[in-house]
Formats: C-alpha cells, sequence, structure tokens
C-alpha cells in the first residue's frame, strides 16, 4: 500500500482538504475544465457549427426574403419586426443541442463516469449551461450581423440594443435549463430529439416572434399573447424598436426567474439520480 | 482481518421496482488481489459496481472500499477508485491525448501534470502514434485502452472493470488482459466483472458466481472447474427422436448422467480431465448405434456449464432491469470467436 500512496501523491497536485473555500474553488475549476471540454467537441464538429450558425442564417435569410414580403406589420418594416423575434427563437432553439448532449452522454455512460470521479456533483451540468451559453451568445451575435445586412436597424439607442440582445440570450440560457431537465429525465437521445419538437416549435412559433399575434384564430391568441416568449419578444422589440417597456420587463423578469426557480432543482435532482 | 481488505461488502441489498437486483451480497478482496466476478447478464454484477462506485446508493447493508463506506464517505472513496469497462470517459471528437488531459484536469492535476501523465499513460498504453488523432478514428481495442488508460490517470489504489473485455476481438482482448495483468503485478486491487470463464481463469484470484442477484459459488478457478466436471463433449441431432438412443450411446463416457435438449437436439457429455480420446469414443458408439450428428465437439468448460452445474440452469441472457439503462448492448451472442467449440473428430 505503502506503495501505492506514493505514487498517488505524486500524480496528484492537490492534497485533499475540507472546507468550504476550497470546495468552491475546486468546483469552479471543474465547470470550467467541463465548459472547455464541450466547446472543444463543438469546435470539432461541422455538423454542430452548422446548426449553430447556418441554419440560423437561412432562417433568417427564408422568413426576410421569401415569407416576409407576405407579412405586413404594424408600424414597421418586415425585417424590423422580424430580428427581434428571429433572435429570440434561435436562443431558444440552441438549447436543443443541451438536452440532446446530455442524453448521448447518459446512454455512454459518460455521466457514470464523471460521478464516479472526486470533481463537485455541479460541475457537469453548470459546464454544460456555460458552454451552451457562449454557443448561443455566438449564435445571436451572427444572426444580428446578417440581420444587420439585410436591413435591420436598432432605433432606440446602444444601451436597449444591448439590453435586448441580453435579454435574448437570457431567454436561450432558460431554455437550456428546461433542456437540461430534458435530457436528463427522458435519457434517449432520438426520444429527446422529437420531443424537443413537440414543446419548442409551438413555444417559439406560436408567439409573437414571426407574425403579429393579432392576426391568429382568437383561441390561438389566447395562448400566444400569455405565454413567456411573446412577452420577451415583445419586450425585445420595444428595447430595439422603441415603445412601451415597463409592462413587459417584469412580466420578462418573472417568467423567466420563475422557470429557472422550478428547472434548475429539477435538473440537478434528475441528474443525482442518473 | 477488516484491515487488510481493499474491498468489504456485506449483506447488499438493493431492487429496482419489482425487481430485485441484489439479495444479499456478501465479498471481500484482499488488497492487491483480483476478484473476478463472473455471472450472466442481469446477474447483478453492475448493480454491485455501481454501488461500490458510489453510483447507486443500496438498500440494505454497507460497502466499504479501502474502509471507506461508498454512502457515507462517498467524496472520499471517488479519490481512490477508478472504474472502467461498460460506461466510457472517451469523448470520440476529441484526441486520445485531449481526453486523458480533461480526465486529469477534472481529478485536479495542474496543467503540466496532466500533460506528463497523459503522455505517460499513451506511451504505456501503446498510444503514442495515435494519441494526437481523435478517438473515434480509433479500433474497438484501441478505444478500451484509451479509456482504461482514463481510469487510471489518478492512480486509483482500486480499480473496477466492468466486463473489459466484452465485444472486442480475440486478439484485443488477449491484448487488454497483458495490460490488466501489469497492473496486478504493479499491486493495483482489482473487482472485474465478466461473463467468461477463461477471462476469469486468466486473471482472477478468487472467482465469485452470482446468479439472481446472490453470490451462488466462490473458490480459485481450479475449485470451479472442478465442480463443473472438466471438458465436456458435445454434438447436436438432427433427428430429435433419438435423443434417448444418443444419450444412452454416451453415458460410458461420462461422469454424470448426459444432458439433452429436447428443443434444439443438444446433447453435452462431461468428460472431465479427457480429451480427443473422449471424442472418438463418442464418434464410434454414436455410429455403432446407427445416429446420425451435426457439430461434434469438444470444449472446455464454459460460463454455461458452470451455471448448469452450480444452478441447474443455464445461463440466461435476458435484458437487466434497471442500474444498467439498456447501455449493455452485447448479450452472450458476442463471445469471442476464439472460445468457439474445438472442433475435432477421426479423420
Amino acid at each position: 500500500m505503502s506503495a501505492v500512496t506514493t505514487a498517488r501523491s505524486g500524480a496528484r497536485a492537490a492534497t485533499p482538504a475540507t472546507g468550504l473555500g476550497r470546495r468552491m474553488r475546486l468546483g469552479t475549476m471543474d465547470a470550467f475544465t467541463m465548459t472547455r471540454r464541450e466547446l472543444l467537441i463543438w469546435f470539432r464538429v461541422p455538423a454542430y457549427i452548422f446548426f449553430t450558425i447556418i441554419q440560423p442564417i437561412m432562417f433568417v435569410l427564408l422568413f426576410r426574403y421569401v415569407f416576409g414580403g407576405a407579412i405586413p406589420v404594424p408600424n414597421s418594416t418586415y425585417v424590423d419586426f422580424l430580428m427581434p423575434g428571429i433572435i429570440a427563437q434561435s436562443a431558444a432553439f440552441a438549447s436543443f443541442g443541451t438536452a440532446i448532449a446530455l442524453a448521448r452522454q447518459i446512454q455512454k455512460g459518460v455521466i457514470d463516469r464523471f460521478r464516479s470521479m472526486p470533481i463537485a456533483r455541479s460541475a457537469v451540468l453548470a459546464g454544460r449551461l456555460l458552454s451552451d451559453s457562449l454557443r448561443l451568445t455566438l449564435t445571436v451575435l451572427v444572426i444580428l450581423g446578417v440581420g444587420y445586412a439585410v436591413g435591420f436597424r436598432f432605433h432606440n439607442g446602444v444601451g436597449p440594443a444591448i439590453l435586448m440582445l441580453v435579454l435574448g440570450i437570457a431567454l436561450g440560457v432558460v431554455v437550456c435549463c428546461i433542456s437540461a431537465y430534458v435530457g436528463l429525465a427522458i435519457r434517449d437521445e432520438e426520444s429527446v430529439g422529437s420531443f424537443g419538437l413537440v414543446w419548442l416549435f409551438p413555444l417559439t412559433f406560436v408567439s409573437s416572434a414571426f407574425v403579429p399575434v393579432a392576426k391568429m384564430p382568437g383561441w390561438l391568441q389566447a395562448f400566444a399573447n400569455n405565454q413567456p416568449v411573446t412577452i420577451v419578444i415583445d419586450e425585445m422589440r420595444a428595447l430595439a424598436l422603441g415603445g412601451p417597456l415597463a409592462l413587459h420587463a417584469w412580466q420578462s423578469a418573472v417568467w423567466l426567474v420563475g422557470i429557472l426557480v422550478v428547472f434548475v432543482p429539477l435538473a440537478v435532482r434528475a441528474y443525482r439520480r442518473v | 482481518m477488516q484491515d487488510d481488505a481493499a474491498i468489504l461488502v456485506e449483506d447488499l441489498h438493493k431492487s429496482f421496482g419489482d425487481v430485485q437486483a441484489l439479495n444479499g451480497v456478501d465479498l471481500r478482496v484482499g488488497r492487491g488481489t483480483v476478484l473476478g466476478v463472473l455471472g450472466p447478464n442481469g446477474a447483478g454484477k453492475t448493480t454491485v459496481v455501481r454501488i461500490l462506485t458510489t453510483l447507486l446508493n443500496p438498500d440494505r447493508g454497507r460497502a466499504l472500499v479501502e474502509g471507506r463506506d461508498v454512502v457515507r464517505e462517498a467524496a472520499t472513496v471517488r479519490e481512490i477508485i477508478g472504474l472502467a469497462g461498460q460506461s466510457t470517459a472517451i469523448q470520440e471528437e476529441l484526441t486520445g491525448r485531449e481526453n486523458l488531459e480533461i480526465v486529469g484536469r477534472l481529478y485536479h492535476l495542474d496543467k503540466p501534470a496532466a500533460r506528463r501523465r497523459a503522455s505517460q499513460l499513451l506511451d504505456q498504453f501503446e498510444l503514442s502514434t495515435a494519441s494526437d488523432r481523435p478517438a473515434k478514428t480509433y479500433s474497438g481495442g484501441m478505444l478500451r485502452r484509451l479509456d482504461l488508460a482514463a481510469s487510471l490517470v489518478a492512480k486509483p489504489a482500486v480499480l473496477f472493470l466492468d466486463e473489459p473485455t466484452t465485444g472486442l476481438d480475440p486478439r484485443s482482448r488477449i491484448g487488454m488482459w497483458e495490460i490488466i495483468r501489469t497492473l496486478v503485478a504493479e499491486g493495483t486491487t482489482l473487482f472485474l466483472t465478466t461473463q467468461y470463464l477463461d477471462e476469469a481463469d486468466e486473471l482472477a484470484d478468487e472467482i465469485v458466481v452470482i446468479d439472481h442477484g446472490k453470490v451462488i459459488a466462490s473458490g480459485t478457478a481450479e475449485t470451479l472447474k472442478d465442480r463443473v466436471g472438466g471438458n465436456v463433449v458435445e454434438f447436436v441431432l438432427p433427428d430429435r427422436s433419438r435423443l434417448a438412443d444418443a444419450a444412452g450411446a454416451v453415458a460410458a463416457l461420462a461422469d454424470a448422467e448426459p444432458s439433452t435438449e429436447p428443443d434444439t437436439g443438444r446433447v453435452a457429455v462431461r468428460v472431465g480431465s479427457r480429451g480427443s480420446d473422449a471424442l472418438v469414443q463418442a464418434v464410434r458408439n454414436l455410429d455403432s448405434a446407427g445416429i446420425e450428428v451435426d457439430g461434434l465437439a469438444l470444449r472446455r468448460p464454459s460460463l454455461d456449464d458452470v451455471f448448469m452445474a452450480l444452478t441447474g440452469h443455464a445461463a440466461e441472457t435476458e435484458e437487466p432491469v434497471g442500474g444498467k439503462r439498456g447501455r449493455k448492448r452485447r448479450g452472450r451472442a458476442a463471445q469471442p470467436a476464439e472460445q468457439a467449440p474445438t472442433q475435432g473428430g477421426p479423420r
């Protein structure tokens, strides 16, 4: 045993000791290692880059030039109306990756291995969400650039413009938390993929993202007007184009924080049970 | 007595819903020794591994690794164990080196130390030339070696290998055995689960056989083989109606009653330490009785024989429930080709 102990201490840089400070430092380190790992993987797979960058660009062009001409919007050009919506929709769709990656890692036993290692319990989820947030931020910035190229302009100054982007990214991160729970709870890559379509499509398309809600049938308006994606997009639009901010601001905040309060604990619990 | 046990398991129970996966398992593994845990799919092997590696809490009983309780001192246990086999720490998009360096960082090695350890392991496992290629370009055997390397980054005192060679081709399998033997020679305690008797025979100091969540036998490979009754002469009858005649014709060879399977027409005769002479005699007896046979063969005792001898039923291949989540894709069908019956017969 003494030989093993010597060898082990040679390989281990840090000496075991408890204490909240040390645990938090190591936990942060673990989360960053995980983030780096996930970003490195993302960078290696052309298909992931396609879904993160090319697909959102195609959506922008599709709606701007194919559908846009047929959709009249009040008090604005369609491209100005569209961009806040499509930023929010793309940010939300980025969460597909969160659920699918977690389900795949469970299936392959990667999560098991991490759980058998002396790393912070929170590190896998934190690294996942942090890398996904960086990824969707990139998506949002790319879309914004393309939007500018096809005629979109902010009409309300720099401060609100930045706030709009932050709000879009925040929506994406919150939806990633829901997706993390879905991925950990369902655990099967294909089922997670199909289930993602079932809830993400209605949530983003039956909203004010692409068309004014007033053009939908009444029963659908009831849903579209009161669901969080519409509320967040309306606030983003007010920030980008000008208009009353207050009402949708606090509603957005309540929704986003509310979803986090429910789904973060659910995801953590599902992770512990894997 | 307890202080020289690397692993101590007492009265372990675990159920998943209605399925009783473990039904009172006791185990003891001496420090620096190898325990081979033998059993079919669904016997509870993986559940024991998952409890010992802190992935699953038992319903009842306790388990200690190096004297640490796997439930109450889980964090400490994780510092001293390594796990490889059915799960994988390898992300195939990353190179072998990146995979090992990241695992090193997760064990809190600093960057230069993680890099050194990765190079060392890549050398040791003969992966140096492939170290900067994405792992998805690796062969099955290389991936298993890389994964095993990942489990050794922190030089664990106790290593758990859950079916480390299931699904590998015979050559990779023997390569894994050599690596595992080197580790054991360096003093690592090894907890090895397997479906293959020859694997346990090759690597384990002691073997326990698990069935339906219970230890049904334990001892060295030799003791188990003695209980099995050594070599087996086996053949299949195209004409099932002559099963009884065939059994009668070869009864003289056997230490015990020949076993027959009416469904498949298979007849098996245990012949102890006798080899091809038993085969020749079987051919003569069957020929003089005018019985036609297919696939007459002499083979070494397999897990099926161990089970037949110990439980009176064949090793079942039902899919495991709970604790595994269908991660295990390969059943006994993947039994390596080198275990195929030793063909023999008169010419």
